[in-house]
């Protein structure tokens, strides 16, 4: 009996913890407020929340603004400007602290065109480049994009990649972005980088890198139906011949 | 405030942290062992799942009787959103052949191969509940799993998925698992994904939590956002219709099959009536649920939806009583708690560390055994890490990533883990991190045969919604995996299955009526309603002041 009493106090303890990020914050445990300002009005709200979270503290369900959370889908891209600069900044709702006297708005969607391909159809040079993006050609090189990206990418220097057709270093560099459409919104040339990043990046993978001999070998050896008997017995196994076969692993080496 | 900082950590953290830095060159050859079976027995009585309370019968429906977690418990024992009165059915909107609830990797994927079966575009609508590739799949950093190299088989890879899910997964559905994953592979390659590559040209593969050969191949540490990032793209260009920001709020049936289903546009309140032949759930899971009152790695649309609605629809699900928590949750600093730090970390050599500065832990068991030791760690043997929010974890050595694998080698392998601490002031390169178990995710669901079909006519199931595939425990890198294979498979079948049904069917609420009466003779009397759509996560002190006048 005391041990299980221990198990569920263990469980409620976990739980009492993690309330915070679960169910919100309870205003009687903030030690620190900071003003922030959404698309102008003020808004007392705890330091130590992110944008996303200082929104919804203020009240705000999300419904445009929010995905993943986590900064990996690039939903919740937003502008702010802190009190006293006239620099315009960009970040993640989701990734970036409130600071005081932070002025921002959300920019959740960006209008723009993405033209149709189909990669296996297309020559692996720039001119497929050029011929869905005409208007890599009008970069004015002011790195406005770069320095917009909340991924810190070098934005600017992927669409000169684009331009001299070199694919490998455009999918090097354009690896991590996450399609927030900030970059797109800030050129003054209206280029779509992360458009022209996504066909570089696939024709890279298509034409720049070899499929591995290793695969071409195995999908040859499923195609004549290799695995088949030794699947049909492990389908049809009893629970102990698995845990059998399972105990009797052998690891492969580090 | 006081409190002084180092290196991104309070003082006394960052004290404490010398410890780990102390013992590194002592672990660095040395690790605990794998547990014995008996071990792993013993240490399970702290998992969440089988700690006392948190969870209770089911007491209505097909699956009546079995146990599932209250949270579960709570959205299917709710009353639906909407009944008869509410909607007219006689007016339809869109009638694809077949209709597709979530633009995850699972239901583009199934979109794409439905097409290239031979559905034309214009037969196919997708649906969001918010943008198309919104999902849990973007997030996925680790890798996917697939048996490709000379020294595997889909038979080892098979041995490992069902043992790691206690022998209690679908035999049949794990075989279509490991046969289709290097055609997966194979698919992904075509498309031109970035898979991960060695300088001679073979897959990067790596070690995945409970798998006996390294096959989870990767794209650095944003795995699911390249597989997700390609697949769109090309169902873009398929030029398949799509809807966002339209959940689905119940499913239309005859009485017996699946015949379509009622949307719900989530900003100005509108509905929108599709009929179709076939619809494939594609919606995810349910780690918004915060089951337990875990944090979570998941997406805010993580909310159980797919699996309400089917059960609304007569569908038979599995395994309900088992959760998965990412042994590896970020439980420091208070902006990323719940965040997932992949498994890729520990199959890189970091090791979790206690307090005093010991690895107390092989870092490679299954999920449910690793972050079970953790828990254990932390709130039984007392040698967890406080922080300032009253959270307890343990140290995952991340420097040790490098002593092994030689410098830059987070940079290049890590880029998102690296950037989100930066985010806050930390270095993982130089410091370790603190951690604690997160909620990550449903390992049952709707039940799938191998061809993705449930028990209702009509309905297929594909992705974290579908239950079967990794029974009460699933293993690292055969989520991505299933997503793909088991889309693919819905899409395939789907096709066949439109082709050869001419008719349509009728379009009734009849299945929820059925429902609600259901409801009413169990005596369940509450104003719970479901699906949930999103969670709640506004201020308190916000709501108890607002008023609906407008």
């Amino acid at each position: 009996m005391a041990k299980k009493k221990t198990e569920k106090s263990v469980m409620d303890r976990i739980a009492e913890a993690n309330k915070p990020v679960t169910t919100g914050v309870d205003e009687k445990d903030i030690k620190q407020w900071v003003m922030i300002y959404i698309m102008g009005r003020g808004y007392k709200v705890p330091a130590d929340l992110t944008i996303l979270t200082a929104m919804e503290f203020a009240g705000y369900r999300f419904v445009r603004g929010v995905g993943c959370r986590q900064g990996f889908c690039g939903a919740c891209g937003t502008v702010y400007r802190k009190a006293g600069e006239y620099k315009l900044q960009t970040g993640l709702a989701c990734q970036t602290r409130v600071e005081d006297g932070m002025y921002l708005v959300q920019i959740p969607f960006s209008p723009a065109k993405k033209p149709i391909y189909n990669i296996q159809k297309e020559p692996y040079d720039v001119s497929v480049l050029l011929k869905y993006f005409p208007e890599i050609a009008r970069c004015v090189s002011c790195n406005t994009c770069s320095k917009a990206c909340p991924q810190d990418i070098e934005t600017m220097d992927y669409i000169q990649c684009a331009l001299r057709g070199d694919f490998e270093e455009l999918a090097e560099i354009s690896f991590d972005c996450i399609r927030c459409g900030l970059c797109a919104m800030r050129c003054p040339a209206e280029i779509v980088q992360y458009n022209v990043g996504q066909l570089g990046r696939r024709m890279y993978g298509r034409y720049g890198l070899k499929k591995p001999e290793h695969l071409k070998v195995r999908i040859k050896e499923l195609e004549a139906k290799k695995f088949d008997k030794e699947l049909d017995v492990l389908e049809k196994a009893s629970k102990e011949k698995l845990v059998e076969l399972y105990a009797a692993r052998v690891r492969e080496k580090d | 405030m006081a409190e002084k900082y180092i290196e991104g950590y309070p003082e006394y953290m960052y004290k404490l942290i010398q410890k780990v830095h102390k013992t590194r060159s002592k672990r660095k050859d040395y690790v605990p062992e794998a547990m014995t079976p008996e071990e792993r027995e013993d240490v399970l009585q702290y998992h969440p799942d089988f700690a006392k309370g948190g969870k209770r019968k089911l007491k209505i429906g097909v699956n009546k009787g079995d146990i599932a977690p209250d949270e579960v418990v709570d959205l299917i024992e709710a009353y639906p959103l909407i009944g008869k009165k509410d909607v007219d059915l006689s007016r339809v909107d869109y009638s694809p052949e077949i209709l597709i609830i979530g633009g995850g990797l699972a239901g583009t994927s199934a979109a794409i191969w439905a097409n290239m079966m031979g559905v034309k575009a214009e037969k196919i609508l997708l649906t969001n509940k918010l943008r198309h590739g919104d999902a849990n799949s973007i997030m996925a950093e680790g890798g996917t799993q697939a048996a490709d190299r000379e020294n595997d088989s889909p038979a080892k890879h098979f041995i490992d998925t069902i043992g790691g899910g206690h022998f209690t997964n679908k035999p049949d559905v794990v075989r279509a698992l490991v046969s289709d994953a290097p055609v997966i592979m194979d698919w992904l390659c075509d498309l031109g994904a970035l898979l991960d590559q060695e300088d001679n040209g073979e897959f990067v593969e790596k070690w995945g939590g409970g798998t006996s050969i390294k096959r989870m191949h990767s794209c650095a540490d944003y795995t699911g956002l390249e597989e997700l990032r390609v697949i769109k793209d090309e169902f873009e260009n398929r030029q398949i219709p799509v809807i966002e920001h339209y959940p689905v709020i119940e499913l239309l049936t005859d009485g017996n099959k699946v015949t379509g289903a009622v949307l719900w546009n989530l900003e100005t309140g509108e509905y929108k009536i599709v009929k179709s032949k076939v619809v494939i759930m594609a919606t995810g899971g349910f780690g918004r649920l915060h089951i337990r009152g875990f944090p979570t790695t998941n997406h805010y649309g993580a909310t159980y939806d797919g699996v309400v609605l089917s059960y609304h629809a007569g569908a038979k699900l599995i395994d309900t009583d088992t959760v998965q928590y990412h042994p590896t949750g970020a439980a420091y600093p208070v902006q990323i708690i719940g965040f997932l730090l992949t498994e890729k970390l520990r199959s890189s050599g970091a090791q979790p560390v206690n307090i005093d500065g010991n690895s107390f832990v092989f870092p490679l068991e299954p999920r449910d055994v690793e972050a079970s030791a953790i828990i254990k760690e932390c709130y039984v043997k007392n040698k967890g890490v406080n922080t300032p929010t009253g959270l307890r974890g343990v140290w995952l050595d991340t420097p040790l990533i490098e002593v092994k694998n030689g410098e830059g080698y987070i940079d290049k392998a890590f880029p998102g883990m690296k950037r989100m601490y930066e985010r806050f002031g930390i270095d993982m390169v130089k410091n370790p991190v603190l951690i604690f178990p997160t909620l990550h995710y449903q390992n049952g669901g709707v039940e799938i045969d191998p061809w993705s079909r449930t028990s209702v006519e009509g309905l297929y199931a594909a992705g974290e919604v579908a239950g079967g595939i990794h029974g009460k425990n699933r293993l690292m890198g055969n989520s991505t995996l299933g997503t793909m294979v088991f889309g693919r498979r819905a899409g395939i079948d789907a096709a066949k299955f439109v082709k050869k049904t001419k008719s349509w069917g009728k379009l009734t609420l009849n299945h929820v009526d059925k429902y609600v009466k259901m409801l009413k003779d169990a005596k369940i009397k509450t104003d719970r309603r479901a699906p949930i759509i999103l969670p709640e996560y506004r201020g308190k002190a916000a709501l108890a002041r607002m008023i609906d006048v407008f």
